[in-house]
């Protein structure tokens, strides 16, 4: 790898950036929009989570003590929403901003004007989103699924405003797809071949395909939805010759691929940290990028197989079967080649680690819960119950979240120039580690016990357990405070970092000081 | 209280999984009361613990990597990273797991899905938020609605052992027969649970879903609505009584003869007046049962969705309107129709009593022969 830029990069006059609030609003500055990314994720995810512990407020006994149904399935939606829109999603389009451009030499986003936008506009889907709670009959109610009927004839008028929130999102999703797309293709540096790519720049390439062919279909139901609702269509009301099911197959055939947007940058984030502090190459990468895309395709054929108690012919339910069992293999591939990557490599345990070696477990029991949810007859059991709730958190909170805060403390050095407080961050990390485990780990047991999801109130049986899990949710929310305080305090100062702060560290970004410099590679970087 | 038991005895039940059995609670799904229930079971087990023995040694592979190849005890890295062989080796043992896994699960899925040669067959309709049942083979048809005080939801009374697993007239079906299950939905997708059958099928407004089962035990099987469907999902619950033969005819007997004495009550009804005072009694104990959910006990409802009965135009002055709705619904919104799910009696109880509650105060005393008028008025 190359050592080409130095300070000599980016003196003032390359430094010209306007002051204040104009500084944010105005610019197309990777890194700027990566921040701005990456805080309006946090904040989100903070939001999302009070809803979250709204629910589990709820949920802690049995009867209705705080909130009436009707508020609490808005939680579940709005929590569902703001999760996977707001909090992952932005989160991860953050670190692409940050790191891509870096990590294959190019000195900005390919399309850097529409990078503003495709920012901008998100605070406000999601202000139209929590406006629509205020609205007489309240937001949106009908999970974050938005199944109809319920979410056109039987819904509250706030629909239209959720609708017009989603389609912003998904304007901004497919923007900053299509950003990451034409900057991976052009704008590597000479010498930086696709072999050579990083692997989070892989993932996120296949992941910016994803949203470009998803994000159109999730914009096409919730027009149908608007409709439907509005304009006296029948897309999904039999009466008119439509079918409520239909909604359910445009729904997850953007809902599934959704999944892996929000997976596979995190294969991509712990396949840079493992191979980092094992001090030894990623075992298998071009297998990984095999994996990935057989990932990525076969995404686009299992859509159905949460929608096996629909009633849908056999046939088709066993080849949604056959698919989605299928997906296990190239995902075990990954989790195979990581393990392998750590064998008799020289390991330490800094917290981007522990949060990686974290999410290779227990993704991997989300993983392997997915196997079981896969096998139809057993799902007629597992679907819609707590069992499905423990599955998506266990990939999303331990899978998604975990490698996003790992990236996180692994890039925290690169971007403020000091190191995070170690000593915190371990605090953190084994709060969040044994918290999540509180939170869902039990979700097994009370959902294959037989508690539905998506219920305010329960039978007696589960009460133990709710309260159990209801314990194990408010220490998650408050240990993700200490994430806060170490990030505030790593903004505000420290111990300085040097430019490669990891010595097992490989890739173009840490060959720029820490701080990153405002502008990198102006020149590009010759790859060997 | 019938809940006292607090959190803090969890942690223990929950590491100590065994005694937890001994203490009643469940942790795992249940091995049912039909053959299919049990085969669905023994797949589960089956996958449960190939995955235990997959996450058994990924993880010990990881965790003793973890211990023996760190740098702080002086190891130095190797250089490996890549063998084609190894590659092979695991994407091939993973498909041949999953071949192993696929051929019972299809063998359980196709038995699951043959609905051919049944006895009795059930119309289950699901409508927000409660469950019709009727036999096609019998004169049968009712509804079945939570049965649990709204006293114990809110917290005013104790809990009973079935809290919200309780409905007021279960279904009943015959053990050793093989019932089929017609499936359709009056309004939302609804899902119909019964986890001791391995049943759990969506009902689609407009089509009709199948499923059967046949239960081996006397006994009653509790289940829950799977699907959201609006505020009150969680309040929906499904109860079968299994009977022996002999025992279920001796009830069809009997539920024939209740409905057919409903009728006959209704025809006389038509002739007689009822005052104000029983009306109102009947129909507060009515609206508590099936309106309140939405219009809430004080008639003030939750607007916008569920509209104000207080005060309402229809309620205090339309009279004609008032049965109309009540016995037709508002298409395109969550009020359904109450012809068929009320007596003549009830229907006609409750519109007097919204006539006259919280204030409305309009003196009508709506009689059953009125509402039946508008009902036959229609069928012609």
């Amino acid at each position: 790898m190359s050592t080409v830029t130095t300070a000599d990069h980016h003196d003032e006059h390359h430094d010209h950036k306007p002051t204040g609030i104009k500084r944010w609003l105005f610019t197309t500055n990777h890194k700027d929009i990566g921040s701005l990314y990456l805080i309006f994720a946090l904040a989100m995810f903070f939001l999302g989570g009070a809803m979250a512990m709204v629910i589990r407020l709820e949920l802690f006994q049995p009867g209705l003590q705080f909130v009436d149904p009707q508020f609490f399935n808005q939680m579940t939606t709005m929590h569902g929403l703001i999760m996977v829109f707001g909090a992952v999603m932005p989160a991860f389009t953050g670190l692409a901003n940050w790191m891509i451009p870096m990590m294959i030499g190019a000195p900005d986003m390919a399309l850097p004007r529409m990078n503003n936008w495709s920012f901008w506009i998100l605070p406000f889907a999601f202000l139209i989103l929590i406006i629509s709670m205020f609205l007489p009959g309240g937001g949106p109610d009908f999970g974050w699924t938005f199944y109809a009927p319920l979410s056109t004839t039987y819904s509250n008028d706030s629909t239209a405003l959720f609708v017009f929130a989603v389609h912003i999102m998904g304007i901004s999703s497919i923007m900053g797809a299509i950003n990451v797309i034409v900057t991976i293709v052009n704008m590597r540096a000479p010498g930086m071949t696709w072999m050579k790519l990083p692997l989070f720049v892989w993932t996120w390439l296949i992941t910016a395909f994803l949203l470009i062919m998803v994000m159109p279909v999730l914009a096409g139901v919730v027009t149908m939805v608007l409709t439907d609702k509005y304009f006296a269509t029948s897309f999904f009301d039999a009466a008119g010759g439509g079918d409520p099911v239909l909604f359910q197959h445009i729904f997850w055939f953007f809902g599934h691929p959704e999944v892996y947007i929000m997976i596979l940058p995190a294969f991509g984030i712990v396949s840079a940290i493992v191979p980092t502090f094992a001090r030894k190459k990623l075992f298998g990468y071009a297998s990984m990028v095999y994996a990935t895309a057989s990932i990525a395709i076969l995404s686009f054929l299992v859509w159905a197989h949460h929608m096996f108690t629909t009633g849908m012919p056999v046939f088709a339910t066993l080849f949604f079967m056959y698919t989605t069992m299928l997906i296990a293999v190239p995902t075990g591939v990954k989790v195979f080649n990581w393990v392998a990557t750590m064998w008799r490599g020289a390991m330490t345990f800094e917290v981007p680690m522990m949060f990686a070696l974290a999410f290779i477990v227990l993704f991997t029991i989300g993983g392997l819960s997915g196997v079981m949810l896969a096998i139809t007859p057993a799902d007629f059991q597992y679907h819609d119950t707590y069992f499905v709730v423990a599955h998506f958190h266990y990939v999303l909170v331990s899978g998604a979240v975990f490698s996003i805060v790992a990236a996180v403390y692994y890039w925290l050095p690169k971007w403020t120039g000091h190191m995070y407080d170690e000593k915190l961050g371990q605090l953190h990390f084994w709060c969040s580690l044994i918290s999540v485990n509180l939170l869902f780990f039990p979700m097994h047991f009370v959902g294959l016990a037989g508690m539905p999801r998506r219920i305010p109130d329960y039978a007696l049986q589960f009460a133990d357990f709710n309260a159990f899990v209801s314990v194990g949710g408010f220490l998650f929310g408050l240990s993700q405070l200490i994430f806060l305080w170490v990030v505030i305090k790593c903004a505000r100062g420290g111990e300085k970092a040097l430019a490669k702060p990891w010595d097992g560290a490989e890739g173009l970004e840490w060959e720029v000081p820490s701080p990153a410099p405002y502008h990198t590679f102006d020149t590009p970087p010759q790859v060997k | 209280m019938a809940k006292t038991r607090s959190w803090r005895w969890s942690l223990p039940a929950l590491l100590l999984a065994g005694q937890a059995h001994a203490t009643g609670i469940q942790l795992n799904m249940t091995p049912g009361v039909t053959d299919i229930s049990q085969q669905v079971y023994d797949l589960h087990m089956t996958i449960f613990w190939i995955c235990c023995a997959i996450g058994l040694v990924v993880f010990t592979a990881m965790f003793v990597s973890i211990i023996l190849h760190r740098k702080s005890r002086g190891v130095t890295p190797a250089t490996f990273h890549e063998s084609t062989k190894v590659e092979i080796i695991w994407t091939a043992i993973p498909v041949l797991i999953l071949i192993v896994m696929a051929i019972p699960a299809t063998r359980v899925l196709i038995a699951m899905e043959d609905t051919s040669d049944s006895d009795v067959t059930v119309l289950i309709t699901g409508s927000q938020w409660r469950w019709h049942y009727e036999y096609l083979d019998y004169d049968i048809d009712y509804f079945s609605i939570l049965a649990t005080p709204r006293g114990q939801i809110e917290g005013r009374l104790p809990k009973g052992d079935n809290y919200l697993l309780e409905v007021d007239r279960p279904l009943v079906i015959p053990t050793g027969k093989k019932i089929r299950f017609l499936m359709t939905s009056d309004d939302v997708i609804h899902s119909w649970w019964v986890p001791a059958f391995a049943i759990k099928k969506d009902t689609n407004p407009g089509f009709i879903n199948e499923a059967w089962t046949q239960v081996n035990e006397p006994g009653i099987y509790r289940g829950q609505c799977a699907e959201l469907c609006g505020m009150d999902h969680g309040f929906m619950p499904i109860v079968v009584i299994a009977k022996e033969p002999d025992d279920f005819a001796k009830w069809v007997e009997q539920e024939e003869a209740r409905i057919a004495a409903i009728r006959e009550e209704e025809q006389r009804l038509l002739a007689l007046r009822m005052d104000i005072d029983e009306q109102m009694a009947l129909g507060e104990r009515v609206y508590l049962a099936h309106c309140a959910a939405c219009h809430q006990p004080s008639g003030e409802g939750l607007p916008p969705m569920f509209p104000a009965l207080k005060g309402n135009r229809v309620t205090t002055q339309d009279r004609a309107e008032h049965i109309k709705v009540m016995v037709d619904g508002r298409p395109g919104t969550s009020m359904a129709s109450f012809a068929r799910q009320l007596s003549l009696r009830e229907l006609t109880s409750v519109i007097t009593y919204t006539r006259n509650a919280w204030g409305n105060d309009t003196g009508d005393v709506v009689q059953a022969v009125e509402v039946y008028e508008y009902m036959q008025g229609k069928g012609e």
